[in-house]
């Protein structure tokens, strides 16, 4: 297997690394805040997709649905004047329940129709909440009123919303990490070798995507509501943007597929190429981004951390000669 | 009455939609591979019509003669040099390597073109055609007749020409078709440039009818989806029979539901067709 290891060493950088980014409000920056908002929320996603991509090998692109689902069903909530707790454990609660439902079904396909239909999930429900504009606000978006009380100046409440995500990132990254390393995580590498033979063996293979599925969105969804109460507004367009399903496929791959730490570190390295792209080239950011994904795709399928490791092979060889 | 407008405005519509998923379809069932690139193919395909009707006064009918090789060497070069390389990999990488491409190619015409909405006008216009109380729009009738003519002509391709068997027997069985002489990756080349050029010609049509914008690049591929799930994947009956399908789902269904509700609608038979029958209305059974 080509797919990079997670040695418990790699494991306990990525801690170190997380630990040190929960310092960031120090820094007193607003800037600096949001991207490290941004950073949590990017590694919640590539994380949680890798669950069902990378360790059971389903090419999902249902990550926008989740994100979604949650930012629309926080956004009611807390319209609602719920509590911020609330609104999270509910929508994180109802995705699940809802994945794992629609898991049993739509992990029947394989390939490019699991692929397409996970796509075509998001579809449905955008243009759902654009119609159900009693709910939602349709097309015009969605305000959600302050959810923080007690904070009284931007800053804090920048700071909240920082916390907030990176524990929602630390709460996920065990999670998936327990994942890996228990049974389910087994069962669920079984399935990507060979679907039939696990089944074969005795893993209970729907149970074990759809649970997969399920683990996938949750997190998802409860950081949707937590960019909804962050952000104050939402729409359809913004929040279901086919984009949120990709970026944590690409922040995957950087980070070599299959492996919760490669997927931190390739949503981190991937923010900061986007940040810098962004920043450099607004007219054509997209384009720039299109350009990194091909070349990315054609010269290193196996991610960043594989370079590191052709290196120390090719040290190795010098060594030994 | 009304019933009858309805359904005539479905078949139109359905047609159109047939020629869209064609090339779509192809691409999908011989190389095995999604490209996303194909609404933005359609979208840069309008374009075409649209400057060399306002550059040179060519009319769409006679830049679709254009647009057919422009295309398909497009479609060549792309498969030749980039997904020929990464054609083995997994679903995964070939479906984010042509998101990529396509980021770059929209981001582009966005750059060219920018987001304003464009309309090909053609001068005089057409006109409608009326019978009774039915009313067409006699653009429309046209880019019905060259879609379907289109279609057609695809479906002798692969049916007669050499190069058109050569695809079929890829598509049934790669390993064999190689052990009987047939060069694979010219053939796929060759597969994604019919993909391609399919593509390019619908959208000259489409000109015709719609406005023109970068951003209508991911309806049209929503589009393609639906329609080849609908009939049936890599063949080009099925691509009619799944087209027309939706053209007339999409017709009935605004005028029942409202037009609010046509995307929701068409989507949610994606998802009902994709668990309830993944072959198509059309499509065989094995070739998932």
């Amino acid at each position: 297997m080509s797919a990079v290891r997670t040695t418990p060493r790699s494991f306990r950088i990525a801690l170190v690394l997380l630990v040190l980014l929960a310092g960031l409000p120090f820094l007193g920056s607003a800037y600096a805040l949001r991207i490290g908002t941004f950073a949590c929320m990017y590694a919640i996603m590539a994380v949680s997709w890798n669950v069902i991509g990378g360790f059971a090998g389903y090419p999902s692109f249902a990550t926008a649905a989740f994100f979604g689902f949650g930012a629309y069903c926080g956004g009611i909530l807390l319209g609602k004047s719920w509590t911020l707790l609330a609104a999270v454990s509910i929508a994180g609660g109802a995705a699940f329940v809802a994945a794992l439902l629609f898991g049993m079904v739509l992990l029947r396909l394989r390939g490019h129709y699991f692929a397409i239909g996970s796509l075509a999930v998001a579809e449905v429900l955008r243009e759902l909440t654009n119609t159900a504009s009693n709910l939602t606000g349709g097309g015009m978006g969605l305000n959600i009123p302050l959810a923080v009380k007690g904070s009284d100046s931007v800053l804090g409440e920048a700071t909240f919303f920082f916390w907030a995500m990176w524990a929602m990132l630390f709460l996920c990254f065990i999670s998936v990490r327990l994942i890996q390393t228990s049974k389910l995580g087994f069962g669920l590498v079984c399935i990507k070798q060979n679907e039939s033979a696990a089944d074969m063996i005795g893993v209970n293979a729907t149970l074990y995507k759809s649970l997969a599925f399920a683990f996938s969105g949750v997190f998802v969804a409860m950081a949707g509501v937590l960019y909804a109460a962050w952000v104050h507004y939402i729409e359809p367009g913004d929040v279901f943007d086919v984009l949120f399903a990709v970026k944590p496929i690409v922040m995957a791959l950087l980070g070599g597929l299959g492996s919760p730490v490669g997927a931190l570190l390739g949503a981190f390295a991937f923010l900061g190429i986007e940040e810098l792209v962004w920043r450099n080239y607004l007219q054509i950011h997209s384009g720039v981004l299109g350009f990194l994904v091909v070349v990315l795709l054609l010269f290193l399928p196996h991610g960043l951390m594989s370079l590191t490791q052709s290196l120390r092979s090719r040290s190795g060889r010098k060594a030994v000669a | 009455m009304l019933g009858v407008q309805v359904i005539l405005n479905g078949l139109v519509l359905g047609c159109l939609y047939a020629c869209i998923a064609a090339g779509f379809s192809l691409v999908w069932g011989v190389l095995n591979v999604i490209n996303l690139m194909h609404g933005s193919f359609i979208v840069l395909g309008s374009y075409l019509a649209w400057g060399a009707y306002q550059a040179l006064g060519l009319g769409p009918w006679t830049t679709l003669l254009l647009a057919a090789p422009l295309f398909f060497g497009l479609g060549y070069a792309v498969q030749r040099g980039i997904l020929n390389r990464v054609i083995a990999a997994p679903v995964l990488v070939t479906l984010t390597l042509t998101f990529g491409l396509d980021l770059m190619l929209n981001n582009a015409m966005l750059v060219a073109f920018k987001a304003d909405y464009r309309r090909l006008i053609l001068d005089p216009p057409l006109g409608t055609w009326s019978m009774g109380e039915l009313v067409v729009p006699v653009d429309r009738v046209i880019a019905m007749l060259f879609a379907l003519l289109l279609t057609l002509v695809l479906y002798a391709i692969l049916r007669r020409s050499r190069v058109g068997r050569a695809i079929v027997a890829v598509r049934l069985d790669r390993e064999a078709a190689r052990l009987m002489g047939v060069d694979v990756p010219v053939i796929y080349a060759t597969a994604f440039g019919f993909g391609a050029a399919m593509a390019g010609c619908a959208g000259v049509l489409l000109a015709m009818i719609f406005p023109i914008s970068p951003i209508s690049s991911g309806p049209y591929l929503g589009k393609a989806f639906v329609v080849c799930v609908l009939g049936g994947l890599g063949s080009v009956p099925g691509a009619v029979v799944g087209g027309l399908f939706l053209g007339l789902i999409e017709s009935v269904g605004s005028i029942v539901l409202g037009p609010e509700h046509a995307v929701t609608l068409s989507f949610s038979l994606l998802i009902v067709f994709l668990i309830v029958r993944p072959h198509g209305l059309l499509g065989k059974r094995g070739f998932e």
